[in-house]
Parts: structure tokens; C-alpha cells; sequence
């Protein structure tokens, strides 16, 4: 995150003094697609922050700590809808896997969590536009679905 | 959209701000008020949110920004443009990899590496990576569920996402175009669509800079 930071410094110093108006130009660029962005991505927000405080994470360990197909798909079912960050996902999967939850289940989380945002759709989709949203988040749900069984196969 | 903007224009641009402001509200009324515990957790997960957008999207955009104007497109088509090979892969891994943050982070690059001419199928792969490899969050997943896990599952989601990279690419509508992003800084959204074609885009009203950008 800090390096994040200190590269964009660095790209941007280097940039004023190279030319002055490219980069004024470049901000705007970025400001206007940040302002494009920001409203709906806001609201996406706001809709996962209500959802996250009717679902606790104690509710998420006592659905998916155990094994069995149908722990598996809630795993991926929940994965899929949920946007988290990481700092609070992976503890939360540590937790899991403390309570018994099979690799399958952690890695279809896992993998769901990161590949698949059906709440952040929206957002995704003004980028992208639907078509491709839903036609990429489908294919990440089965990509899901695949790495899971992989672990369940390498990691048994 | 449109539509819902014209029947509603104030609400219907608003409507993220009021909701902000609605769970702040709930979030006061739960801390001050004696409100449900309920409008508490939806303000804190809310703050650790913005505090997330806040870290990583402002650094983006500029990058994105600084991309835009001074990257030429011959680069990006030479490297990881339709004709490229498995070289792209590496430097879209590469480049995922050693960023950081949540998944709507990497959406505007994503686009702006589209728009400068790298072939879809490396789009999504930079998409697959950045989701599931990126360095930062691998140390985390070490962290609490450890190597073996880590390893094995970024070594089998590596062949996964690069699947859906070309299964993407081939499963896009001919003519496909992306839709425009960028909102005019006085509020109205822009009318105008990028168009993924090689050619001058052109025609965006108000763009002065706009010239710059395929100047290179």
C-alpha cells in the first residue's frame, strides 16, 4: 500500500518535470474517471456495509466450518455475493479452518471471494458494460469451482 | 440510466450521497442515540471500506491518469496486444501481482490497458492475477492458512484464469465496445463511447487534452 504511494509520487514527480501540461492533462484524465466511478461505487458500498452488519462473522463460522457438499456450495454461494477485504477475510478463513472447515470449503471461499463480486456488479459493469460483467463473473464461478477441486485433489 | 436520470434527475444522482449520509446517521443514532447495534456494524464496515477506496483508488487514478498520456500504444500493442504471446502473460501477472488492494482498484486499468490496445484475453488475465496473486494479499493468506495452501492454490489458479482470459476473448461480440467511463467534471455523465478500435477515437466533446493522447 505504501509502495503504491511512493511509485505513483515518484511517476508523478518524474512527469511534472518532464512536461507540465501532459500531466495536468493525466490528472484530469484520472479525475474524471474517478468521478465516473465514485457515486456507484458509493452506493455499492453502503448496500455490502448493510449486509456485512446483518451477517456476522460468527454466522458465517457456523455455517461454513464443516465439510460436505452443501457447506461447500454455501461457501461458494456466500463467497460469490460477499465483497470483503482482505485483512478481515483471510483471519475469518484461519478461524474456519480452527473449526474444522475442509480445504475444498476454504479454497472455494477463497476463491469466490476474490474472483467473483455479484454485489459489486454494478460497478463492474460500468466499466465493462453487463454483457461482459456477468459474462466474466459466470466463468470466474466456475474457475471457482475448479481451483476448489484442484485442492481438494492436491490437498487432501 | 439515462432514463431513470431524466425522470428522477436529482434523486437519481444523489442517491449514493444520501446513503452515506443515511448510515452515518444510523451509525450516530447506534453510538449516541442508544440505536440498534445494527446501524453500528453497518457505519464501521462502511468506514473500513472508504477507508480501503481511499488508500488505493486515489494513487490509481493518477497512475491511470499518467498511463494514459504518456504510454504510447505501439507498447502496449507490441507486448500485450492481440498478436502477443506467452510473454504477455508474464508481464499482466507481473503486473497484477505487486499491486495492491480490492478488485474495483484494478477495473480502471484494466480499461485503460483495453483502450490503449492490449488483446482482451491479457485484460482479464491482469484481472484473474490481480485478484487472486497479488503479493501483498499472499502474505496475508500464508499468514493465517499457510504455505502449502498459499502455494497450491495460486499454482492451480494461474492455468484457471488464463482459460477464462482466452475463453473472454473469444466469447466477446464482434464489434465490441467498451462503454465510456469518465464522467465531465461538471457533474453530467459524458454521452460519448470509447471505441476499442485501433483508431483515433476522436469526437469527446470538452476533451481539450484529448489530442495528447495519441500524439506519442
Amino acid at each position: 500500500m505504501i509502495a503504491l504511494w511512493i511509485i505513483t509520487g515518484v511517476a508523478l514527480l518524474a512527469s511534472l518535470a518532464a512536461d507540465r501540461r501532459k500531466t495536468r492533462a493525466s490528472l484530469l484524465k484520472g479525475l474524471r474517471m474517478f468521478w465516473g466511478i465514485l457515486p456507484m461505487l458509493l452506493g455499492v458500498l453502503v448496500l455490502v456495509s448493510l449486509v456485512l452488519a446483518e451477517v456476522t462473522p460468527e454466522m458465517l463460522q457456523q455455517v461454513l466450518s464443516g465439510t460436505g457438499p452443501i457447506t461447500f456450495f454455501t461457501a461458494l454461494g456466500i463467497g460469490s455475493i460477499a465483497l470483503m477485504p482482505g485483512f478481515i477475510a483471510y483471519p475469518l478463513a484461519g478461524l474456519l479452518r480452527q473449526n474444522g472447515a475442509s480445504t475444498p470449503v476454504l479454497a472455494a471461499f477463497i476463491t469466490s471471494l476474490m474472483m467473483v463480486g455479484v454485489l459489486t456488479l454494478p460497478v463492474e459493469a460500468r466499466f465493462f458494460g453487463w454483457r461482459v460483467s456477468l459474462l466474466r463473473n459466470a466463468l470466474a464461478f466456475i474457475g471457482a469451482v475448479l481451483v476448489a477441486a484442484g485442492m481438494a485433489w492436491v490437498l487432501p | 440510466m439515462n432514463v431513470r436520470r431524466k425522470a428522477l434527475p436529482v434523486v437519481g444522482k444523489l442517491w449514493p450521497w444520501i446513503a452515506v449520509v443515511a448510515v452515518a446517521g444510523l451509525w450516530a443514532y447506534g453510538r449516541f442515540g442508544g440505536g440498534p447495534a445494527f446501524g453500528l456494524r453497518a457505519g464501521e464496515s462502511l468506514r473500513d471500506f472508504v477507508v480501503e477506496m481511499a488508500l488505493v483508488l486515489p494513487p490509481m487514478f493518477v497512475l491511470v491518469g499518467l498511463f494514459e498520456v504518456w504510454v504510447p500504444r505501439a507498447v502496449i500493442e507490441r507486448h500485450v496486444g492481440r498478436n502477443s504471446g506467452a510473454a504477455a502473460v508474464f508481464w499482466m501477472v507481473l503486473l497484477a501481482t505487486v499491486q495492491a488492494g480490492p478488485l474495483y482498484g484494478a477495473f480502471p486499468v484494466a480499461v485503460s490497458l483495453w483502450r490503449k490496445g492490449c488483446a482482451p484475453r491479457n485484460v482479464f488475465i491482469y484481472l484473474g492475477a490481480f485478484s487472486a496473486m497479488k503479493i501483498p494479499m499472499l502474505t496475508f493468506e500464508v499468514a493465517f492458512l499457510g504455505w502449502s495452501f498459499s502455494l497450491a492454490r495460486t499454482l492451480i489458479t494461474l492455468p484457471v484464469f488464463i482459460a477464462i482470459g482466452v475463453l473472454m476473448e473469444r466469447m466477446l461480440p464482434d464489434g465490441f465496445v467498451l462503454p465510456a467511463v469518465d464522467a465531465s467534471l461538471n457533474g453530467a455523465p459524458r454521452a460519448t463511447r470509447h471505441d476499442c478500435a485501433p483508431e483515433p477515437k476522436g469526437r469527446r466533446p470538452g476533451s481539450a487534452n484529448h489530442a495528447t493522447e495519441e500524439g506519442e
